[in-house]
């Protein structure tokens, strides 16, 4: 809990403005502390007097702590596909990497390697750890996983990085659970702190509501999930060279107690929602799978993916995968083009962390202005079928 | 079958706001709720006891207040309640929360399965899940979207992943995370209700779940807050006016500027 030192404190108020909870106030010239307090510890820093302390937080460093050195990237390679956030990581790994000055590592679990660890190279890999065996055939959580932990116990990294895509996010918690260390989820800005060369973490909390920048350099590896589409990654460079080392991982430790039967792609031709770069979206304003048929024009002809709010997936008119917002997927796309969305706080919250946001609502005071750079106040039935016609007109000519 | 589900009470997010004057969140009139994804993990507990037979339990980690999430539970089709509760858990983060929930299932004697919801709205980290099951040594499937089959030893499951879906088999004992599309969560019954309004809840201090006190709360906590700040809030808004055709004109030259 939050000790306040009441001989100490002078009841200035430094704490009561920065606190980003409204969990301390000063009453009658002293801090005091109520249940909001969620122990960040902000104030601590902020106190020019000394007087606040969390109890509990003097850290103890766990084992040697320089034993472990090096960036790695988990390079998420699915059905014959490396996931683009794999090159994003790269990029931000590579500016960590030299910053630290230590070398760069991708680790890539398959049954079948093939050039990608030459790719990675390309995209900013040092080296590139490979583990090939027939289990590592279908994602599992307990043969990755393994895999995974036993590569970082063996060469020890000091940071392990992930895509916070549905595979990062399934087993990253295991591997981070095994080795007893931390691990923020959905991170959107990575950094090393300057005076101990620690990891700096920060990524949105309460639905995008404030933003928090996390450490755990008390323990190694420090890791970290990274939203896609949120770093940049770099211009390969087929010259690169770099070192692959073959590992082999125990057969038992590649065993799993779930087993893939099937698979089942996304429908179509579809674009992934959480790798695109242009997010056409459709609310209860497109009135049916008719208003929706529009949106999937708009999308087909910029390349895009199709989104909906909740009203429209519970009103049946597009599947649950579609759905953005709070109980559905979170996006951060270079465009996202809201059309008929009034813009629920549930929604907002989903989507809001856009680049470019264009809305088009036939109220003016829906909230999604609110988060909107472009506004049009209009009908969708009237502008989708005009703007199609004109990006058509315009892409022909 | 003994069917456990693990919720969270949460602020109702469409309450919590950052006050951009003075940079703090807004907390005036936030309703605390059931943590929506959980709802659905409750929800598929009680289908499966209707229709197989079994028990459901509902457990949660906070503060005394909590309990009013697990009666709300009960009313819901849960059999028995259990709230996690001791100054000692303050401040945990993932790690710390797997540790105490995984004494407390351990305490009150495992599960056949154990359902959560995909992530809690207010961190969004999606760790508790798999994070517990690694605790428990049980398998575990994320995001699961449908049960297909159920027998005493397995089941098979449908997870939802980025590219569509895949179909596993599990063995039991298990720890599944749900997504909103599993199912429709029921309304309380008032024979539920009823059943709440007396429900005894077991509280579990951490004495009472062997902890290991260097493993809880902050103590046990690898990561922590170094500071919060609010997002960068974007340029200025611009409204596209004039007639119809005059918006379609900006809106496609503004658009093929980006794609």
């Amino acid at each position: 809990m939050l000790l306040i030192d009441i001989d100490a404190c002078i009841g200035c108020g430094l704490c009561e403005t920065n606190c980003a909870f409204d969990a301390i106030h000063v009453v009658d010239g002293i801090a005091e502390v109520n249940e909001n307090c969620k122990l960040c510890g902000g104030c601590v820093d902020d106190c020019e007097v000394g007087a606040l302390k969390i109890e509990g937080i003097d850290r103890e460093e766990n084992d040697d702590l320089s034993a472990w050195s090096g960036i790695w990237v988990y390079a998420e390679y699915r059905h014959g596909r490396i996931a683009p956030v794999t090159h994003e990581l790269l990029g931000i790994g590579r500016k960590l990497a030299d910053l630290k000055k230590v070398p760069l590592s991708a680790v890539l679990l398959t049954d079948k390697a093939g050039d990608v660890p030459v790719q990675l190279v390309s995209y900013g890999a040092d080296k590139v750890y490979v583990v090939e065996d027939q289990a590592l055939a279908q994602f599992t959580d307990e043969a990755y996983g393994n895999a995974l932990e036993d590569l970082a116990r063996q060469y020890k990294p000091e940071v392990i990085l992930a895509g916070a895509t549905a595979i990062g996010r399934s087993f990253i918690p295991r591997v981070a659970t095994s080795l007893k260390t931390g691990l923020t989820a959905d991170c959107t800005q990575l950094d090393i702190q300057q005076e101990d060369g620690a990891l700096l973490q920060t990524r949105p909390a309460f639905g995008g509501n404030i933003m928090a920048t996390i450490a755990s350099s008390n323990t190694r590896p420090q890791m970290a999930t990274v939203r896609p589409l949120v770093m940049k990654a770099n211009v390969p460079d087929p010259a690169r060279q770099g070192e692959v080392i073959h590992c082999t991982i125990a057969t038992e430790r590649l065993a799993s107690r779930v087993k893939v039967r099937k698979f089942v792609a996304l429908e179509g031709d579809q674009v992934n929602l959480n790798e695109a770069d242009i997010v056409v979206s459709g609310g209860r304003g497109l009135e049916g799978e008719k208003g929706f048929k529009l949106i999937a024009e708009l999308a087909q002809l910029l390349d895009g993916a199709v989104a909906a709010s909740r009203a429209a997936v519970d009103s049946g008119w597009m599947p649950y995968p579609h759905q953005v917002g709070q109980t559905g997927k979170t996006v951060s796309p270079k465009v996202y083009i809201a059309c008929g969305i009034s813009g629920a706080i549930q929604h907002l919250v989903g989507m809001q962390s856009s680049d470019t946001i264009f809305a088009i609502n036939r109220d003016p005071h829906a909230p999604i202005f609110d988060v909107a750079t472009y506004g049009v106040v209009g009908d969708v039935f009237e502008i989708l079928p005009k703007l199609i016609e004109k990006i058509k007109q315009a892409r022909s000519a | 079958m003994k069917i456990l589900v693990c919720i969270k009470q949460v602020p109702d997010a469409k309450d919590v706001r950052l006050d951009p004057k003075t940079n703090t969140l807004s907390r005036e009139g936030v309703q605390s709720i059931i943590n929506p994804y959980d709802r659905h993990a409750l929800e598929e507990a009680v289908r499966l006891k209707e229709k197989h037979g079994g028990t459901v339990i509902v457990l949660t980690m906070g503060p005394p207040q909590a309990q009013e999430i697990l009666r709300e539970s009960v009313s819901c089709g849960a059999d028995e309640a259990v709230l996690v509760s001791d100054r000692a858990f303050a401040g945990a983060d993932t790690l710390a929360t797997t540790y105490t929930l995984s004494q407390a299932i351990k305490k009150i004697g495992g599960a056949d399965l154990i359902l959560c919801g995909k992530q809690a709205i207010d961190g969004d980290t999606a760790q508790v899940g798999p994070g517990l099951a690694v605790r428990m040594d049980i398998p575990y499937v994320t995001c699961v979207r449908k049960i297909v089959e159920v027998s005493d030893k397995t089941f098979v499951v449908e997870r939802l992943m980025d590219d569509g879906y895949d179909e596993v088999e599990v063995e039991l004992p298990a720890l599944f995370t749900v997504v909103k599309e599993i199912n429709e969560p029921r309304l309380p019954s008032l024979k539920g209700k009823m059943k709440a309004k007396k429900l005894a809840i077991t509280t579990l201090t951490a004495a009472d779940i062997d902890a290991d006190t260097a493993q809880l709360g902050l103590k046990g906590s690898p990561t922590w807050v170094v500071r919060v700040f609010a997002p960068q809030l974007k340029g200025e808004r611009t409204m596209i006016e004039g007639t119809v055709q005059a918006q379609v004109d900006q809106l496609a030259e503004k658009l093929m500027e980006w794609c």
